[in-house]
């Protein structure tokens, strides 16, 4: 072949793949969705599993499913991408991050997108505790996706060491006190062998104490985001209580306690209960090398627990097409049958209650009944600790929940403090 | 034909200017500019505000702590880790036998990311079944100690941290200078009948100087640099008592967006920085003796 033809061949055949390209993107929807990975192990496989699953039923919508880190992570790249004018048309980002990427005025509510009365019941088909933290103003602008909330689990093998009923967890505040007492093992120097309860406590202390709050029968913050109760005397009681335990009851380590090493802390046998997310359940249930329970937090004035996870959001850069993609793809998703697959393989909580009645969930529960627990917990829930300016005004909040717990400042003055943080916050947005 | 020297010069130096004004004038020039105005939020774009962030930063209780604990940070980081280097390089610089297994060990955890040493630490300190911990209790039977977790003891273990990664760094300038030396001096000094220690002081000191220059500054920059091990071990917590000036001002600017006022802390920094650097630079230089 001529040095010409050669050329001309390699045009032609550039060009020809021109046309193709040009041809399929003008058929398919693309759309770019970022999700974030907090519990480890098969979250991220099912993800992308799921939406394969989705793009081979619908051929004509592509979709790039982007891991982007833990939910810090994610929301500040989603933001970042945002203020660089290439948002992501869908992410899935930490519920209380809503006023927030309202604020930067990245979201759309998804009540624009609805068409029919079947998509109305769709979004109306959610738990309410999970809603709470969905919605503002009216308007809907998160679908519960990857949500949990914090579970009491119990080794019942100390329970009967210990002398106490192996079946039977702390039903209120007291109990927990005095099985804690019963619970806690020192050796012959007086050293801490085994720990009556673990209540982590670093990075974000707030979601724990919040269950103690709910307990207490308080809100932390009104359903606007702008107002906070930090200084409300039944939030310093829950402070005090939390104190307590390490200080004066001596059941629970002092000190900020690690998140992180909570599991291990459990299945060493360092601890005999630990408060943490239902999202660590299925690792509960590979690693504990003993007999566990998992049941609801204890009570006080009323049983209670915050919610917790991450909603699906969708972007207002997008175009209409990749809009009314990004909804159908949210609705799929959240069909009972991904639902509970998703719900398996994680132990994120359902959030919907049809989700519960598949074959799939009933054989799983009946089964492991333990993941039970979060659901019917779910009716004593309150909405996640959610803000205008979250970010900083749960640092705030934070930064007094540590000082107090670290023995730097008392609960009332440091709750004081942060209560007037806020407000010089939250005054821009009344 | 000068004026076409004057035209090569400028051809060869347009270069690394470019990358220079790009990556360093211009975001320091962007970043000065932007401490003088508001956060741009959603549609409200930025406005000029003056000073007012300078006065937040008067104000910022969070400021004065983190700059104090960057202070203790610098403190316990620059002298220990520079003096643990040259300890180190005089050790491995002599003949014994295994000198290339301790280069090896004193070296490694300066290959190591940083995040992946905060990691290793992070199961060091964990109480209870943490290392130190399991040696406390094995060998002593003491009870359980929660280094990360109290205000008290935070701040001293991320600097534990920061010293074990980069005394291994500055170690290697200084084996560096120590072969460069030439062994006649030593010799002269036996001859002279000087003792060891004489040696060290008198010559090898004076002769290391530029490179204990080279070496602090870089130790006092890596004192305001190094923060990811405190993303890892604790998040600046409990109560701000291990943040410091760097993780701040990403707290600030990609936590909380308040992007006016990063910028306004990144100038402190700048600031900050330029006077230790130049000071350093006019203190020491007249004690450097150059070959």
């Amino acid at each position: 072949m001529t040095c010409f033809g050669k050329h001309f061949a390699m045009a032609a055949a550039a060009a020809t793949a021109i046309t193709i390209g040009t041809a399929s993107s003008a058929l398919a929807v693309e759309l770019e969705f970022y999700f974030p990975v907090a519990v480890g192990g098969a979250a991220a496989d099912t993800i992308e599993e799921l939406t394969e699953q989705y793009m081979a039923e619908n051929p004509e919508i592509e979709i790039d499913a982007v891991y982007a880190g833990s939910y810090q992570e994610t929301v500040t790249k989603a933001l970042t991408a945002a203020r660089g004018g290439k948002p992501p048309q869908l992410s899935v980002i930490l519920s209380v991050d809503m006023f927030t990427l309202i604020d930067e005025d990245v979201i759309m509510p998804f009540d624009d997108l609805v068409e029919t009365d079947e998509d109305q019941a769709w979004l109306e088909s959610f738990y309410p505790a999970f809603m709470e933290n969905s919605q503002t103003g009216g308007k809907t602008y998160g679908i519960p996706f990857q949500r949990s909330t914090p579970v009491l689990y119990w080794n019942k093998d100390a329970f009967a060491e210990a002398g106490l009923d192996p079946e039977t967890p702390p039903a209120t505040w007291e109990e927990m006190i005095e099985m804690g007492k019963k619970l806690v093992v020192k050796d012959d120097e007086g050293n801490v062998q085994r720990w009556g309860v673990r209540i982590p406590s670093s990075g974000f202390p707030y979601w724990l104490f919040q269950g103690l709050t709910t307990q207490n029968d308080v809100i932390l913050a009104n359903s606007d985001g702008n107002e906070t109760s930090f200084d409300d005397p039944k939030v310093i009681e829950s402070l005090q209580y939390l104190v307590d335990l390490s200080q004066k009851h001596e059941i629970m380590a002092p000190g900020i306690i690690e998140w992180g090493a909570t599991p291990k802390a459990f299945f060493e046998g360092q601890t005999a209960m630990m408060w943490t997310s239902t999202g660590n359940l299925t690792n509960v249930r590979d690693n504990a090398p003993f007999d566990f329970g998992v049941g609801m937090l204890p009570a006080n004035v009323r049983r209670g627990a915050p919610t917790g996870g991450g909603n699906f959001f969708i972007f207002n850069d997008a175009d209409d097409e990749q809009k009314a993609a990004a909804f159908d793809f949210v609705q799929w998703i959240t069909e009972p049958e991904q639902s509970a697959t998703w719900t398996i393989a994680t132990g994120y909580v359902a959030p919907r209650p049809d989700t519960w009645e598949t074959t799939t969930m009933q054989a799983y529960t009946s089964d492991f009944p333990a993941a039970l627990v979060a659901r019917d917990q779910l009716e004593h829930a309150v909405a996640e600790l959610s803000t205008h300016e979250n970010q900083r005004v749960t640092t705030l909040f934070n930064d007094a929940l540590a000082a107090a717990i670290t023995g730097t400042k008392s609960p009332a003055d440091a709750l004081a403090e942060a209560q007037q943080k806020a407000d010089a916050i939250l005054e821009d947005y009344r | 034909m000068h004026r076409r020297e004057w035209v090569y010069g400028w051809l060869f130096l347009t270069p690394a200017l470019v990358f220079l004004f790009a990556f360093t004038h211009y975001p320091a020039f962007n970043t000065i500019l932007g401490s003088f105005f508001s956060t741009p939020r959603g549609r409200k774009p930025a406005e000029f505000i003056g000073f007012e962030n300078y006065r937040d930063l008067v104000a910022d209780e969070v400021f004065w702590k983190v700059l104090t604990n960057n202070f203790w940070f610098a403190l316990g980081t620059i002298p220990i880790s520079v003096a643990l280097a040259l300890v180190m390089a005089l050790w491995v610089n002599g003949r014994l036998r295994g000198t290339t297994l301790s280069r090896v060990a004193f070296f490694a955890p300066t290959v190591l990311p940083l995040i992946a040493v905060a990691n290793i630490w992070l199961f060091f300190y964990t109480p209870g079944f943490g290392l130190i911990d399991q040696l406390r209790s094995g060998l002593f039977g003491l009870p359980a100690i929660n280094l990360l977790g109290n205000s008290d003891t935070v701040l001293g273990a991320v600097i534990v941290v920061a010293i074990w990664k980069e005394a291994g760094f500055f170690m290697i300038f200084y084996l560096a200078a120590l072969q460069s030396i030439p062994p006649v001096l030593r010799e002269a000094a036996d001859i002279e009948g000087a003792s060891s220690f004489y040696y060290l002081r008198r010559v090898l000191f004076p002769l290391l100087m530029p490179t204990t220059l080279f070496v602090s500054i870089n130790a006092v920059i890596n004192s305001f640099r190094l923060v990811d091990h405190i993303f890892v071990m604790t998040d600046g917590g409990p109560d701000n008592a291990s943040s410091l000036l760097l993780f701040y001002i990403y707290e600030v600017a990609f936590k909380y967006w308040q992007t006016g006022y990063a910028a306004t802390l990144t100038v402190v920094m700048l600031v900050l920085l330029s006077i230790l650097a130049i000071g350093q630079f006019f203190l020491f230089d007249r004690k450097v003796h150059y070959q």
